[in-house]
């Protein structure tokens, strides 16, 4: 049934809303949504199956979903234009720099942690 | 004619179709750093000027796609629960990746920005342009920044992260499905997770759980580190 995963997709972002207005909005309801939906899997409070059609749907298909709000950079180039150059720059150079420290960061950590498990036995 | 262009259906279909093209360009082309936006946009933007309409208008008739943004953050929750062991084995190293990677954005953004010499509104408007595009706008709002500066900024460091990621992950040689994902997560949110995904399910599964550990942990870095370091 497309339409009860559809129900309870919706029903955690509700939730997550609420949550959310109930904590001052220091985290979005879909971020806090996407916890709860994630917590009510593992206590089998949601049958995964329920869900799997529309959820797959939508996470397969993000990118889709950001194309309206990319058009707000039509409004913002007055502000741009000037700055271009700096702005593209930064968020570039940010960027990449927090992807290559995370993931160096990560495996690093997962190879320190199997060598000492490995010393342990 | 005008009222053949200026409505809901026309606005929906003009998205879609745009971006089918893009996904088909990219695809003849065969280039992979060809992302379908860098058609897709342009595309768009030209039809809008062409036809004369406004950018509030398109965007207020694609409210439908644009809502399907929450959902489908919500829906990440499954992609976590299909990696359950993935995630609790490797819990506190992600915690800790997760943490140096929102200091390092947070950071970067501040002495960047001054290196560049960008005025202070580009550094209250773009610290927070790691994270997901909610949590980046409110974030962006207590720094009293440009909240659509904002927003067009986290967009615009999601499609860096797509298209060079992986490229980047090959160049240092980050190795483990685990360690990618929360690479693509943390410096690129949804966009970053989409591409995730296109590599593995266990990369899209840490990398989902890397938006909201990134978001969470950016809202607590953006104003400890200005505490430090003054904007």
């Amino acid at each position: 049934m497309v339409i009860s995963g559809v129900f309870i997709i919706i029903l955690y972002y509700v939730l997550g809303n609420v949550v959310s207005a109930l904590t001052g909005h220091l985290i979005p309801g879909s971020v806090i949504g996407m916890l709860l939906l994630f917590f009510s899997l593992v206590f089998r409070l949601v049958r995964p199956e329920r869900i799997r059609q529309v959820a797959e749907f939508l996470t397969g298909n993000m990118t889709v979903f950001f194309i309206p709000a990319s058009l707000g950079i039509m409004e913002q180039w007055g502000l741009i234009r000037s700055s271009f150059t700096g702005w593209v720059g930064v968020t570039f150079i940010s960027t990449l720099l927090v992807l290559v420290t995370s993931g160096l960061m990560q495996d690093w950590l997962m190879k320190a942690g199997k060598r000492l498990s490995g010393r342990k036995r | 004619m005008e009222n053949l262009i200026h409505n809901v259906p026309f606005m929906l279909a003009l998205t879609l179709g745009s971006y089918l093209l893009g996904v088909w360009v990219k695809k003849k082309s065969g280039l992979s750093l060809l992302h379908p936006f860098l058609i897709c946009i342009p595309v768009i933007a030209a039809v809008l000027k062409f036809t004369g309409t406004s950018v509030q208008f398109y965007i207020g008739a694609n409210k439908m796609i644009d809502f399907l943004l929450g959902p489908s953050v919500v829906s990440l929750g499954l992609l976590m629960y299909d990696h359950l062991e993935t995630i609790r084995k490797h819990l506190l190293s992600i915690l800790a990746s997760v943490f140096t990677g929102s200091l390092v954005g947070v950071g970067s953004v501040y002495f960047l920005c001054r290196f560049f010499g960008l005025d202070d509104l580009f550094v209250r408007s773009m610290e927070a342009k790691s994270v997901t595009t909610p949590i980046a706008m409110d974030i962006t709002a207590s720094l009293g920044g440009d909240v659509s500066l904002a927003a067009v900024t986290v967009i615009l460091c999601g499609f860096i992260g797509t298209v060079f990621g992986p490229l980047i992950i090959r160049m240092f040689h980050i190795e483990t499905p685990v360690a990618k994902g929360l690479a693509l997560g943390c410096s690129s949110h949804g966009l970053g997770t989409s591409k995730a995904i296109e590599l593995g399910a266990v990369e899209g599964a840490v990398s989902g759980l890397a938006i909201a550990l990134m978001g969470i942990m950016t809202a607590v870095a953006v104003p400890l580190f200005n505490m430090i370091f003054p904007i």
